[in-house]
């Protein structure tokens, strides 16, 4: 559950779960309402990311190797220029759409910010500390609680579903083409009827010890000191998109 | 002295119009440790969500320590619910939190303990069943019976004057199983022990009830019940090959 989750000590770390994902969330808002022409400001952007990456102890590999969710996204992109409309300009051979180049761009660079910024984020947060993050930042308890549940169960299903399919490569099942894929199907039914008579059992075991409908609040809050320090982030970025476009 | 749970006349009938409780009357004393015994079906868990008022709808009456279990009455049910703590089978079902301390933190932040009180009561529970040391673990990391400690600890944490144990052994391999014996021995509260386990019964109640088709059909000392080759035979209880239970000195 705490794949991306990088156990280090790090004053990024440290720092407390609801600043770092207020701090992550404008600056992505930042990045997406920046003007796609406004080259400076997104180089500037890149700096930052470089900047909380370095005493965050993430290495910089790492980062990289994660990214490569995006690639979906980027292969999309580089399709713009090449179907896009409007004035062209001939790059090696090929002829480019500028609007296609642009919006090319546009989802890359932005796409690519955004992504780093989630990670580094993941990186220096555990599950648990996100949702509590959440949690205060007065994220709806539906939602949080929700997510807690999930935090606990999804390896305990996980267990369920690999004790199935073992069960079932025992009997000498071997699905090769999708006509086989019944039992699969079959075990996916009933792992959802498992996990629903589960969740009545959880139920009343939280009925028991006096659950009332809501769950006990998450007690602390962030000293301000924090939101001073991880405010830098969106504010320094928002800095440089109005400089970035005040310039000629 | 006031009881710790006296249940009068309780009956209990599913929605579907089957019968689970027809007549259940059964008196605890304060410290006692009794095993509720049974076949499978004889309503032993339905008696069991009886106790804290999660089940209730039929006749009769149930009272933790002078109290009647009052289910549409708020405020006495949630004291109700920290008098009675009921452990359930599947600790994977009580934990239900991201991490040990959470879980066992939830009972007392409902009845309202805050801040370093419930600090100190997570750490005194999870004192008692002996896994101070994994209270920042996630439960899924646990080996079962440590699992299953937990489970009592969550309860503990309440405080409460009865422990219900809906099969405690269950799952466990021997070396757990005795060190959770030692762990029930060791708490001062009343405990009622719902089990399969007959040596488990033996070896941690002194009395023993039987439970079938929904009424208590027999209550004695534990020694007593399981030496009575018919009555055990009558209700589909069966000692394990090789078990005698005279054999073994109390």
């Amino acid at each position: 559950m705490e794949r991306l989750f990088l156990d280090r000590d790090s004053r990024v770390h440290r720092l407390s779960p609801e600043v770092k994902i207020a701090a992550v969330l404008l600056f992505t808002v930042v990045v997406v309402i920046t003007p796609r022409e406004e080259f400076t400001a997104f180089a500037g952007y890149a700096v930052l990311i470089a900047l909380v990456t370095a005493p965050a102890r993430v290495p910089a590999g790492w980062l990289l190797r994660r990214s490569t969710i995006e690639l979906p996204f980027v292969l999309l992109a580089v399709l713009l220029p090449i179907f896009g409309h409007g004035e062209r300009v001939d790059w090696l051979g090929l002829s480019l759409s500028v609007d296609g180049l642009y919006g090319a761009w546009n989802i890359v660079a932005k796409g690519t910010l955004g992504v780093l910024a989630s990670l580094l984020l993941a990186a220096t947060t555990t599950m648990r500390d996100l949702i509590s993050g959440l949690d205060r930042l007065r994220c709806p308890a539906v939602i949080t609680q929700i997510m807690t549940f999930m935090l606990r169960y999804v390896d305990v299903l996980i267990d369920d579903a690999r004790r199935m399919r073992i069960a079932r490569l025992a009997r000498a099942y071997d699905p090769r083409f999708l006509w086989q894929a019944k039992a699969f199907a079959v075990g996916v039914g009933s792992l959802f009827l498992r996990s629903y008579e589960r969740g009545e059992r959880v139920y009343l075991a939280m009925l028991s010890r006096g659950y009332t409908g809501t769950m006990p609040s998450v007690a602390g809050r962030a000293p301000a000191r924090e939101w001073a320090i991880s405010s830098a982030l969106p504010v320094a970025a928002a800095g440089m998109a109005v400089a970035a476009a005040a310039l000629p | 002295m006031t009881a710790a749970l006296r249940i009068t006349g309780l009956t209990f009938a599913y929605p579907d119009g089957r019968e689970a409780l027809r007549g259940v009357d059964l008196t605890l004393t304060p410290g006692e440790r009794v095993a509720l015994l049974g076949p499978n079906g004889a309503g032993k868990t339905t008696l069991v969500l009886h106790l804290n008022g999660i089940l209730h709808g039929g006749a009769g009456r149930v009272e933790i320590s002078g109290l009647p279990v009052t289910p549409g009455d708020r405020k006495a049910i949630t004291e109700i619910r920290r008098r009675v703590g009921v452990v359930f089978q599947d600790p994977d079902d009580q934990l239900f939190m991201p991490t040990v301390a959470e879980d066992v933190a939830f009972g007392p932040a409902n009845l309202g303990v805050r801040g370093d009180e419930l600090d100190a009561r997570v750490t005194e529970a999870l004192t008692a069943v002996g896994m101070l040391e994994h209270r920042d673990q996630i439960p899924h990391h646990l080996s079962f019976g440590q699992r299953r400690r937990v489970a009592v600890a969550t309860v503990l944490a309440m405080r409460p004057e009865i422990l219900v144990l809906d099969e405690p052994s269950s799952n466990l391999d021997p070396a757990s199983r005795r060190e959770l014996a030692e762990i029930i021995e060791s708490l001062p509260v009343t405990v009622l022990m719902v089990t399969h386990d007959l040596p488990y019964a033996l070896e941690l109640c002194p009395r023993s009830v039987i439970l079938d088709a929904g009424r208590i059909v027999a209550d004695a000392p534990t020694g007593e019940l399981l030496a009575d080759r018919d009555l055990m035979a009558a209700h589909r209880l069966e000692l394990p090959f090789g078990f005698d239970p005279a054999a073994v000195r109390r």
